[in-house]
């Protein structure tokens, strides 16, 4: 199973109801909370979701080495194969 | 303040100017409730879908409702966020898109 990383912020809907969708589906995901970094720690955080997506908005969602930003159901689906 | 005494107090601001809020209650009430959240956090209403800096002046544009609204309604009848949404939009009569960031880069990198 390719490697699942989301980031994300807790106080975003959209970003809720991607875990949500991962969870219900038993994905083993890792998930970065943006907006509960501080310092050193954000910066690094900003950069790493800049690489994958440039306006670093939320969420972003890396499947093995394809993208997903925004909530968007069906491409998730499709690219975890559900 | 609660969640939904903001709707009240806003759905009476917005509505006359062609704001809406979105059909989906729960989205609505999620959405009210993480800009109390922001206000707590920040000081500021800043938009529960970006990340915040906790500068006032650098989130100026992003303190709900943001300044992109209006374009972004104007084009996909929704906010970033779906909070405020056009009445064709909340009638069905458009399609319902995924809003992309309209915010310049530079402004989250401060």
């Amino acid at each position: 199973m390719a490697r699942v990383k989301l980031y994300a912020l807790t106080t975003c809907s959209h970003c809720k109801r991607t875990k949500k969708l991962l969870d219900e589906h038993g994905v083993d995901y890792d998930c970065l909370d943006v907006d509960l970094t501080q310092g050193e720690a954000r910066e690094q955080a900003i950069a790493e979701v800049k690489r994958y997506n440039p306006s670093c908005s939320f969420p972003t969602l890396v499947i093995g080495d394809k993208v997903i930003v925004g909530y968007r159901e069906n491409e998730i689906k499709e690219a975890l194969g559900l | 303040m609660t969640p939904e005494k903001l709707y009240q107090a806003l759905k009476k601001s917005q509505e006359p100017k062609g704001y809406f809020f979105n059909r989906d209650r729960e989205l609505v009430m999620d959405l009210l409730q993480a800009l109390l959240t922001n206000k707590q956090r920040y000081g500021y209403m800043a938009c529960p879908c970006r990340l915040a800096s906790g500068d006032r002046k650098q989130d100026a544009d992003i303190i709900c409702p943001c300044v992109y609204r209006e374009a972004d309604v104007a084009e996909y009848g929704s906010c970033y966020c779906g909070l405020y949404v056009s009445r064709e939009w909340n009638q069905g009569e458009i399609p319902h898109q995924y809003v992309p960031e309209r915010r310049p880069l530079e402004r989250l990198l401060g």
